[in-house]
């Protein structure tokens, strides 16, 4: 069973159509990388499945089973995502407790205390940092909380938009360390978006190369790793990269 | 020939609550006809130190140098009223984003001709030509037709070509690039760079690139300087990056991943090494 599978997907936002005939199967426990420039609909896609761009058509299906256009309570327990920029996803007035308790409430989940505890640990915080706003915090520690917000209902998959493009070298090194160990341990799915090729190379097994709404190709990331991507577009984006 | 720009005992501060906080420390740099690198993280103050060079800091800011000259004026007695003749004219300066830095109201040709005007006195149709040629200079198509178009009609890269061809058109002798390229795509970044590279060899600038990006860096400059903490912790030519020395340099350059990762974990920076932030 794939742990995200998308058929014949198209993406409109209105009256132009941004994703074009999506066809990408995601295995359980894989890590996949959407990458392409700025326009490629690269989390437009991701934005489909969490269900925040609902004027899709074609199929999209979560651990087997088919989603419907809006949010939905059962795929949000299974799905979570974690957005680019960790200054503008936290609400700027509520503590790391309130912003990591509010999903368990939502969801009536019990424990509440000692599950944020325990998650705090996970992601490598402090509980000094518990009941701080997100104002007292660095942007790796920020993002670290949105991270744990995100593991709160013991998801299955996590939707990575960008996660480490807004933090510097050394603390992107540190996330990305903390993603990959996360991964391991609670065996995540992750569709991750990126423009950042390295770390593609450092924390997938398989990437897609989008263009203009479309998968241009779908490569094993040892393909990125020896330069062996296919299309001329995607050798484009590696030259980018590697010059 | 004496260097176009000579900073001693730079000291950028500004008060916090618990006293004043300084921000850059006391850092002393010189620079040729050259492209000079400055890297650092957020908070390292290589920002700060672009900015001071064009008294951009404003109160309760406080700049101190102990020398601070460009073509052997110093820069640190000029008024407020002198400085105009710097900023733009002699100095000038690209921004990160565009987005924020053209105006919205005005069109690129507009925007650009004010450029000119407040430096030169030329002639209507001189000034259309100037443009237009300065257009095409940063490889801009159409530049009749973009002359006429306002900001948010231009995507990212070509509104970055834009603030480029402003800062160039009145002919400074430095160009200080802020994170020049930090809000576009990588497929966009290269070409960006390499009409600031190109422009600033042909008419022999000095250029100062302010970014967060070790391998950008290293790529554009001769010269680089890694600052950390407000203070400049290593110096070096741009071909000896791989050599670096201090453990902060080298700490950073380990934290990239590359494209060829076969590393299960990335080194992180003990902040605890060296007297950092």
């Amino acid at each position: 069973m794939s742990a995200i599978e998308l058929k014949n997907l198209d993406i409109s936002y209105g009256d132009s159509k941004v994703v074009h005939g999506i066809n990408l199967a995601i295995a359980e426990g894989e890590s996949f990388a959407l990458v392409g420039e700025s326009g490629s609909g690269k989390s437009t896609i991701l934005r489909a499945i969490a269900g925040l761009a609902p004027d899709w058509t074609g199929e999209i299906a979560v651990l087997g089973k088919a989603r419907s256009h809006g949010v939905e309570r059962g795929v949000a327990r299974q799905v979570q995502m974690v957005f680019q920029d960790p200054y503008g996803s936290l609400h700027p007035r509520k503590t790391v407790d309130s912003v990591l308790s509010e999903p368990l409430a939502i969801n009536g989940i019990g424990n509440r205390g000692e599950r944020v505890e325990a998650m705090l640990t996970a992601v490598g915080l402090d509980h000094r940092f518990r009941f701080r706003f997100p104002h007292q915090l660095s942007g790796g520690q920020r993002q670290r909380v949105a991270i744990a917000r995100a593991l709160m209902l013991e998801p299955k998959v996590l939707l990575l938009d960008e996660p480490t493009s807004a933090l510097d070298v050394s603390v992107q090194a540190e996330i990305l360390n903390l993603l990959k160990r996360l991964r391991r341990e609670q065996g995540l799915t992750y569709l991750l978006v990126t423009h950042n090729l390295p770390v593609v190379s450092f924390l997938c097994d398989r990437l897609a190369v989008m263009r203009q709404g479309r998968v241009v190709e779908v490569a094993d990331v040892e393909q990125l790793k020896q330069g062996r991507l296919v299309e001329p577009y995607s050798q484009e984006l590696l030259a980018a990269t590697v010059a | 020939m004496a260097p176009l720009l000579n900073v001693e005992n730079l000291r950028v501060s500004f008060p916090t609550h618990r006293g004043r906080v300084e921000v850059v420390k006391g850092i002393s740099f010189a620079l040729g006809r050259e492209r000079l690198g400055i890297v650092g993280e957020s908070g390292s103050g290589k920002s700060m130190t672009g900015r001071s060079i064009l008294k951009l800091i404003r109160k309760p800011g406080l700049v101190t140098a102990d020398r601070m000259e460009f073509d052997g004026i110093d820069l640190g007695a000029q008024s407020e009223r002198q400085m105009r003749d710097f900023r733009g004219a002699r100095i000038s300066m690209v921004m990160q984003d565009p987005k924020f830095s053209l105006n919205p109201v005005m069109t690129v040709g507009e925007q650009i001709a004010e450029a000119l005007v407040t430096h030169e006195r030329l002639g209507r149709r001189e000034v259309q030509q100037r443009i237009l040629d300065m257009l095409a200079a940063v490889r801009i198509n159409d530049p009749e037709r973009v002359a006429r178009l306002y900001p948010h009609e231009v995507s990212g890269g070509m509104g970055q070509r834009i603030m480029i061809a402003m800062m160039l058109i009145p002919g400074p002798e430095l160009l200080i690039a802020d994170e020049p390229t930090s809000a576009l795509d990588v497929s966009v970044q290269a070409q960006v760079l390499d009409i600031i590279d190109d422009l600033v060899r042909t008419k022999g600038m000095g250029l100062i690139l302010i970014s967060h990006d070790l391998n950008l860096v290293s790529r554009y400059c001769d010269r680089i300087l890694v600052m950390n903490g407000g203070r400049i912790v290593e110096e070096c030519a741009a071909g000896q990056l791989s050599q670096a020395q201090h453990p902060y340099t080298r700490g950073l350059l380990a934290a990239m991943p590359t494209i060829n990762e076969q590393r299960a974990e990335l080194p992180v920076l003990d902040r605890t090494q060296w007297a950092g932030t």
